[in-house]
């Protein structure tokens, strides 16, 4: 990727960042930590990657995006409004009564979400779906989806990734934060799911481990990823829970709970 | 009266489906012989997706089809369908509307030989609890055929109860299904008897022994459990005094709860329960079951007669 580029995106995530903070801030409850995680992740899909369309949310042909980790709500409704489908004041009605966005994404009141998820390991399963259609109507769309690693866990997620490698879905790319906090502390200590890669190796996947906060690498993940064949693909990004918030990283005490005013405005600080 | 098991006319009913509508795609969890999703398969191969024996992602990926505009028939047994994969039913189908269609087949304890393990009784009770769920349960092969291409226009989630076991045909050719709509087989003055499924026939059946004791009985079958026909029940309560449902399910949950809702609310009468009581099945032949468990015309003869009993 060129420099310019690299340089807008890193710019749109730090205010991604900023939002997740803000927003949940404001809702007084969420997910900050694994928000933060995936926070370069889904900028660089939404801003660099996905064919869509803000004006025609459910366009037929439109790249598909999973989050299967549905506790990370606030950076896909961040992600989403800044592409424009819908006002960037609405994020601040983060999980109030009345409001479109839920403490879990939900597609029917969001637009540009593509499936509702917020139970873990179901969302991946949805994609697997979405990209069968895709198959079945010689579609060019690709369907992306993001998993947690703790979500892993979850043993749908297998017969899920045995499902995709089965049916041959090279156009599903997943992504897995791999920030190696759960809510109960190390995903290591909680259950240990590893190693990922090379169980997603052995259940037929084209993998690939990189850095989840390195936009080149990402790009370069994703062109390798999209010129896979006959095979689903994942990439295990390594990212760090909290992200750019220098009190929340790495800290699991941050994977459901909400930052106070003050808090807030040091998080803003260090995201300017 | 010939014989069809509703799982025969739902595999039927599904390559007529498919032939009309090509949106129509079918997955099944490696019970496609048993469930007759193989009629489909062979017709349409593009079409069928076994997942394996992987019912969450099953239902999952259903969710995920019918999300990109396909109408999905998903099918397993109905222990497996609704209780191996109710979460997914419920935040991946129902919480999102989408228009997944579950027919899931072996419900009930006419499931036979297999046993407790494989029968499942607390199905309706709980696709029924699912906010945006519709719950329909054919009486026989004419109304399951009927309700399958009802269920593929509907917009929305579904969930068919079918059987294993072959099932006298109650219904002619002529016969109009309706979702939501219950129908009056036989009409009585007496006792309403409330009926979903294979137990329709059973409670003709009754209706005909209660006749010889000069009771006349009518018999209602509620094919569509949720949204329950509210209007014919009352109509029938209060043109009868006396209710008994009738359901091859646990009498706690299911069309005995549906209906009891309904006649609290709109025409109190006395109603009794047929159906399994609150205990797990077991092994046996399915006729030995259905006596074993009280599902049968004499039991059913006997709860009206009581029903009657208790009228003020």
């Amino acid at each position: 990727m060129d420099e310019h580029a690299i340089k807008e995106l890193k710019e749109m995530a730090k205010i991604i960042r900023r939002d997740i903070v803000e927003m949940i801030g404001e809702a007084k409850s969420g997910h900050p930590g694994g928000s933060l995680s995936a926070a370069d992740i889904v900028t660089y899909l939404y801003f660099s990657e996905m064919n869509i369309d803000p004006l025609e949310p459910k366009w037929k042909e439109r790249d598909r995006f999973v989050l299967s980790k549905g506790h990370a709500a606030p950076v896909l409704y961040a992600a989403l409004a800044h592409r424009g489908f819908f006002p960037k004041e609405s994020l601040y009605t983060l999980r109030k009564i009345g409001s479109n966005l839920q403490g879990h994404p939900d597609m029917n009141k969001v637009p540009g979400v593509d499936m509702s998820t917020g139970s873990l390991g179901t969302g991946i399963s949805a994609a697997v779906g979405m990209a069968l259609a895709g198959k079945l109507d010689k579609a060019n769309y690709r369907v992306f989806a993001l998993l947690g690693d703790g979500e892993l866990q979850e043993g749908q997620v297998w017969e899920a990734a045995m499902a995709a490698a089965h049916y041959k879905l090279d156009n599903l790319i997943a992504f897995v934060d791999n920030n190696g906090l759960q809510i109960d502390g190390n995903v290591e200590d909680v259950m240990s799911p590893a190693p990922i890669g090379a169980k997603f190796e052995a259940f037929g996947w084209f993998v690939q481990e990189i850095d989840g906060h390195d936009f080149n690498a990402i790009a370069e993940a994703m062109k390798a990823a999209k010129a896979q064949k006959e095979r689903p693909s994942v990439i295990v990004a390594h990212t760090v829970k909290g992200k750019g918030v220098s009190f929340m990283e790495n800290q699991a005490s941050w994977h459901g709970s909400a930052p106070s005013a003050e808090q807030v405005a040091i998080a803003k600080e260090e995201l300017k | 009266m010939s014989k069809q098991a509703t799982r025969d006319a739902y595999g039927l009913a599904l390559v007529e489906l498919g032939k009309e509508n090509e949106n129509v795609v079918v997955l099944d969890a490696d019970l496609s012989k048993s469930t007759k999703t193989c009629n489909f398969k062979e017709a349409y191969p593009e079409r069928f997706f076994n997942m394996g024996i992987a019912e969450q992602n099953l239902l999952g990926t259903a969710a995920g089809l019918a999300a990109s505009g396909k109408i999905p028939f998903a099918s397993s047994f109905a222990v497996f369908a609704v209780g191996r994969a109710y979460d997914q039913i419920r935040n991946s189908i129902a919480y999102p509307k989408l228009n997944v269609k579950i027919a899931a087949t072996h419900a009930g304890i006419t499931v036979g030989e297999d046993g407790g393990s494989h029968q499942m009784i607390e199905d309706i009770a709980l696709m029924r609890a699912l906010p945006n769920m519709t719950v329909i349960v054919p009486a026989d092969g004419v109304e399951t055929r009927a309700a399958i291409l009802a269920a593929a226009e509907y917009k929305g989630p579904v969930y068919i109860r079918l059987g294993r076991s072959k099932v006298e045909t109650i219904f002619d050719e002529n016969y109009k299904f309706r979702l939501g709509k219950g129908v009056v087989v036989k009409e009585g003055t007496d006792v309403t008897l409330v009926a979903c499924g294979i137990m329709v026939e059973v409670a003709m059946r009754a209706a005909e022994m209660l006749a010889e004791d000069n009771i006349s009985a009518a018999v209602v079958n509620i094919s569509t459990i949720k949204p329950i026909d509210t209007a014919l029940i009352s109509k029938m309560a209060e043109q009868t005094g006396a209710v008994v449902t009738c359901e091859e399910h646990n009498i706690i949950g299911g069309l005995a709860s549906a209906v009891a809702e309904v006649l609290v609310e709109k025409c109190p009468v006395p109603m009794e329960r047929v159906g399994v009581e609150d205990k797990f099945g077991q092994s046996g032949q399915p006729d030995e079951l259905l006596k074993a468990y009280g599902l049968t015309a004499e039991n059913i003869a006997e709860k009206a007669k009581a029903a009657i009993g208790r009228k003020a």
